[in-house]
């Protein structure tokens, strides 16, 4: 095909990935953007196959490799649970990073074997893709690692772990400076900025706590559209530049989108360590008090004497699947004439909007779901607040207790609630590592066990009354 | 293409994915991150490209991982996307939106 159609596919790409954002700004034209998205990809993906530079010598390893890809790729896609999607992200995002990494590589590469000094555009570029986009890989897939608990979801923190960093990014600097200005393209130089980049990735995502990881994978969910855009420039390639540059600034907003949510600023999410200051006072003043036990039983028969009752889903719920057990729960003491609402966090689950997802699968109507800010000043006239496997989220610390990891995050007050019932495994503390003193206070009533039992069993005990 | 018509691209498109991305609810923040990780997928662009031009067995073994890496995060982006959308169809947004 002439270049300038390939370069006028690629303009076409480009518009289609605008729309796209735009379009995923609005619940009601999302869906409609992903598909815009993904036709935008097609052609330019179509149009690159046939750039006149692509030796048909390779074809058939081109044609098995994507096809190899693209089967692995939707059959995981389409059958990886909703409640898993945070990792999912985070393992796709690496392998973005990789893909760009290994680009950058083969220019290198490439230059290197040929001998030519590549320009400096050329140079830099490359030596930013790789460090970038290897920082996204090893990030992401320690990231991934943590969110499927293959890894401890707490901080992992060492003495020294800040200096370790710095010193990592100034020997990485230094390298590039080396590659690009004193000795000229080395391979030793060049394995070496991929290695610490790879370290560097692992060791600034390791200190950063479970909770906020939804934060991270957006950071470097933006990284790696930096790298792409400024492979680029390598490749003097404009859907690369356009889509690349694109992802990595919405990217950006969005990541300090979701920190406002949470009301943080992207500096203590990366370098706080929430979670390292556990041992403080909150856990001693609770030591040796025990929380009020419940039965299903019990629990049935507080609630179906309620007059409106508040549901809290937490990533419990999300882990046991149970959001059809308390749809089921909420369906019958909706028939009993009781007021139920559902309260949604802005992080509840692990990922903003991940439960309303979850919900959305177990067919729970939209309407009855509220944000933060409309369902607090609801708690005080509420009879019961029923939180199923939520912890951080509830945890009243957060409002007053400085010393707190959490202090300050928004929280449902749903200890305003007459009485509280919470539905949890054990008295193991949540995501964050903080105990949480509400399971302690008076009106608080514990229902041990997993949520999905749990539930079930109330629903039961609800028909036998 | 000269450098600075490059440069001229790369900064516009930055100031758009700036711009793009405004008041959006909260229910919609995992998916719209989902889908910018699809869209990133197109460094598979550059891996065909490289493919598409090794000449030796560590070159093309370099090009496969990069397609192949770039492939997954495509269509596994998109796949994961769709399905979190499919979810919200049809059904009315509490307040405003």
């Amino acid at each position: 095909m002439n270049p300038e159609w390939i370069d006028v596919s690629y303009l076409f790409a480009a518009v289609c990935f605008m729309l796209a954002l735009k379009l995923l700004n609005s619940p009601v034209t999302a869906r409609r953007g992903n598909w815009l998205a993904m036709a935008g990809m097609a052609v330019a993906l179509v149009a690159t196959m046939l750039n006149p530079k692509i030796d048909s010598i390779n074809l058939g390893w081109i044609g098995g490799t994507v096809l190899a890809g693209a089967l692995i790729g939707a059959v995981a896609g389409r059958r990886v649970a909703m409640t898993s999607i945070p990792q999912m992200v985070a393992l796709l995002n690496g392998l973005g990073g990789a893909a760009v990494a290994m680009v950058a590589l083969f220019e290198f590469l490439d230059a290197l074997h040929r001998g030519v000094s590549p320009p400096p555009t050329q140079a830099v570029t490359t030596v930013l893709s790789t460090v970038i986009g290897s920082i996204s890989f090893s990030g992401s897939l320690l990231a991934f690692g943590k969110l499927q608990e293959l890894l401890p979801g707490r901080p992992l923190t060492f003495k020294g772990q800040q200096v370790l960093n710095l010193v990592l990014v100034l020997f990485i600097a230094g390298l590039a400076f080396s590659l690009l200005v004193l000795q000229g393209p080395t391979l030793a130089a060049f394995l070496l900025l991929f290695a610490a980049s790879l370290v560097l990735g692992v060791s600034g995502v390791m200190p950063i706590g479970g909770a906020d990881m939804p934060v991270v994978i957006s950071l470097l969910n933006s990284f790696t559209g930096c790298a792409a855009g400024l492979a680029g420039f390598l490749l003097m390639n404009t859907a690369l530049l356009i889509g690349g540059g694109l992802v990595g600034a919405s990217g950006l907003i969005l990541t300090l989108l979701m920190c406002k949510a949470m009301n943080r600023s992207i500096g203590n999410v990366l370098f706080g360590a929430v979670g390292s200051a556990v041992a403080s006072g909150g856990a001693s003043a609770m030591a040796g008090r025990q929380p009020k036990s419940y039965t299903p039983e019990d629990a049935a028969i507080l609630l179906s004497n309620s007059n409106s009752v508040v549901i809290v889903p937490g990533y419990g719920m999300a882990v046991a699947q149970a959001q059809h057990q308390v749809k089921e729960l909420a369906d019958k003491l909706m028939a009993m004439g009781v007021d139920v609402k559902y309260a949604i966090h802005p992080v509840a689950g692990r990922m903003p909007g991940h439960m309303n997802v979850l919900l959305a699968e177990a067919d729970v109507p939209y309407d009855l779901l509220y944000e933060l800010e409309e369902i607090n000043p609801l708690f005080p006239e509420t009879d019961v607040a029923l939180v199923i496997g939520a912890n951080d989220v509830v945890n009243p610390a957060a409002r007053y207790d400085k010393s707190s990891p959490i202090y300050g995050m928004p929280i449902l007050d749903v200890d305003k609630a007459r009485t509280v019932i919470v539905s949890k495994r054990s008295m193991n503390p949540g995501f964050a590592g903080v105990e949480n003193e509400l399971f302690l206070t008076d009106n608080c009533v514990m229902v041990f066990g997993s949520a999905k039992a749990s539930m079930s069993k109330i629903s039961a005990a609800l028909d036998n009354l | 293409m000269s450098l600075i018509a490059v440069v001229t691209v790369f900064i516009l498109a930055v100031f758009v994915g700036l711009e793009v991305i405004s008041k959006i609810p909260q229910t919609l923040h995992t998916p719209l991150m989902s889908a910018t990780n699809a869209i990133h997928g197109v460094i598979l662009v550059g891996g065909l490209l490289v493919l598409g031009r090794a000449d030796s067995d560590l070159m093309l073994g370099i090009g496969v991982a990069a397609v192949f890496f770039g492939t997954l995060n495509v269509v596994g982006g998109f796949v994961v996307t769709d399905r979190m959308l499919e979810m919200f169809k049809g059904r009315k947004r509490g307040k405003g939106a």
